[in-house]
């Protein structure tokens, strides 16, 4: 059987699997062009949820009846599926949090509070969200170790060059990097700082927020001991997402949250911790969120993340050709081929609310503001940006919308 | 009207593209500097107090869009000849109505920067109330 190499995707056709567009936003068809910030959801996920709430819902773990045998059984595929997803050696590696930012969180405290001390650093990136970001700063701070950054240059990509200097004014114990900018799209060379980061003897920590939704993320690939991700970037539901940690780390770890279901035994004077991942899982679980989170993952895997990787540069090529045409608009980011699918800008004497105001009056949805990345706003020297960023489901027509829309803009408030 | 021309109204736009009231004064009574945790928009504003806490003089400075921009500006026009108690006390609302433009809650937020930041300022130099809106945590962004 012929195998295509790169196989393409039709987003047309993929449209229809959204009821979000089976609407008008101020009388217009909707531009979603928002993605990185969260994706919209095909009915087979929600499906999914509605499904497992109506026939299979109850708490994991803890019953003895059917109802909740059955909850387990699928809430630990789904854990299996994200196991496969990200090609984690063992699923009690795989730890369910709120989000991204609380599987960041987790390490901070659990693995930074205890390891970290005077004469440490922890070394962030000027690109990083404020989540692999502000976590770091805190820890740092708590503990006396010093707080430091790679820097990026012209195109905001990181300066490699700058880590022997890093590592002269201490012992480097943490690196921690986005995979793929949330902010400028730029994809991350963490496989190259992983490798740095355990010369020095540090843990690598990726934030794969950003990236898990358009690409495959291969944990042992990367080379990394901690890569956290939220499922409402790719297709799945808000209040769900993981982060996989080396088993040999995450044994030795603290907890991070207390309570029920993480314990192992509870006594007056002392309470030993349940095995992984129950560990790090107190409380109840997002239970039905992991489910659809699932469900998410078989819907991106059978499109497949070679196709929704291809259409997202062929739609950031065709991006950012269309804004380079225009003298008056400022382009922030590498070369296309070196970005995934967002397009960060500016329209020159506009502010970037006033411009997403303009395009929401026709149904363009983008995002203005600092993008949760104020170190690297300052950087660029602005206090905010547009942002427009795509997904399997854009087509370039809407693309088309946002320039129509731009220059909207600039005639009447440029 | 349209959508645009609701928003962006004429009177909107003028103060955007010719900001009254537009740079800081030096010397000040009172002065402090702001930001839309947001946005990461920011404005200055400083203040000359006459006879009787009455204000004499506003200037600001700052980036924002349109709206954060004009509403400082007419804010500047609003609040002078009043004290600063006065306007301290002085509802959100009237430099809403001044404005007379639909906002949707997060453009709010752009509107009433300007207002907060004067707000602090006077706390800051008179000891007059922060309003309710300005928050308890707000506090700690201000920029010295």
């Amino acid at each position: 059987m012929a195998v295509t190499a790169h196989p393409k995707l039709d987003a047309k056709r993929l449209r229809a699997d959204f009821p979000i567009f089976d609407q008008n936003i101020n009388g217009k068809p909707l531009a979603y062009l928002d993605s990185a910030v969260t994706a919209q959801k095909p009915r087979q996920m929600i499906e999914a949820m509605s499904e497992f709430y109506e026939t299979s819902y109850g708490n994991v773990h803890r019953g003895v009846y059917a109802l909740s045998e059955r909850a387990t059984a699928a809430f630990e595929g789904a854990r299996q599926k994200i196991r496969a997803l990200i090609n984690a050696p063992d699923a009690r590696e795989v730890i369910f949090t709120r989000n991204a930012t609380e599987g960041l969180n987790l390490v901070a405290y659990a693995w930074g509070l205890t390891n970290l001390g005077p004469g440490d650093l922890v070394v962030v990136t000027e690109l990083e969200h404020h989540s692999n970001y502000v976590p770091w700063q805190y820890v740092a701070k708590r503990t006396g170790a010093e707080f430091r950054m790679i820097p990026i240059g012209e195109s905001g990509e990181l300066e490699l060059g700058a880590l022997d200097e890093i590592a002269r004014d201490g012992q480097v114990k943490i690196v921690a990097n986005n995979l793929v900018s949330n902010a400028l799209g730029t994809i991350n060379p963490v496989g190259a700082l992983a490798s740095w980061a355990h010369e020095q003897g540090a843990i690598m920590v990726v934030d794969a927020a950003q990236a898990a939704p358009h690409r495959k993320v291969d944990v042992q690939a990367l080379g990394c001991d901690f890569v956290a991700l939220s499922a409402h970037k790719m297709c799945g539901p808000s209040g769900v997402g993981v982060v996989w940690g080396r088993r040999e780390l995450l044994e030795a770890m603290e907890p991070f949250n207390l309570g029920g279901h993480m314990i192992r035994k509870v006594e007056f004077e002392e309470t030993t911790w349940g095995d992984l991942p129950h560990k790090f899982e107190a409380g109840t679980s997002p239970i039905a969120e992991a489910v659809g989170f699932g469900a998410a993952i078989d819907y991106l895997t059978e499109i497949g993340f070679d196709a929704i990787e291809r259409h997202e540069h062929e739609l950031a090529g065709y991006a950012l050709g269309r804004l380079e045409e225009l003298p008056w608009i400022e382009l922030y980011g590498p070369p296309a081929d070196r970005r995934a699918g967002i397009v960060a800008f500016n329209v020159t004497g506009v502010h970037p609310h006033d411009v997403a105001q303009v395009l929401d009056f026709d149904g363009v949805a983008i995002r203005a503001g600092h993008h949760c990345c104020q170190p690297l706003m300052r950087k660029l020297g602005v206090a905010a940006t547009n942002r427009a960023s795509f997904y399997l489901y854009t087509i370039p027509e809407e693309i088309d919308r946002l320039v129509d829309g731009l220059h909207k803009v600039k005639k009447s408030l440029g | 009207m349209s959508e645009f021309d609701q928003l962006y109204r004429e009177l909107i736009l003028d103060h955007y593209k010719n900001p009254r009231n537009h740079g800081l004064l030096d010397p000040a009574d009172a002065r402090a500097e702001g930001q839309n945790p947001l946005c990461g928009d920011e404005i200055a504003v400083s203040v000359r107090l006459g006879e009787g806490d009455v204000i004499e003089e506003v200037g600001f400075d700052g980036r924002g869009c349109a709206i954060s921009q004009a509403a400082t500006s007419m804010l500047g026009d609003l609040v002078k000849g009043r004290t600063a108690e006065q306007v301290a006390a002085m509802p959100t609302q009237e430099l809403l109505d001044e404005l007379g433009i639909p906002l949707t809650p997060v453009r709010l937020k752009c509107a009433i920067l300007g207002l907060g930041v004067l707000k602090l300022a006077l706390h800051k130099a008179k000891g007059t109330p922060l309003p309710e809106e300005w928050g308890t945590s707000n506090r700690d962004l201000v920029l010295e």
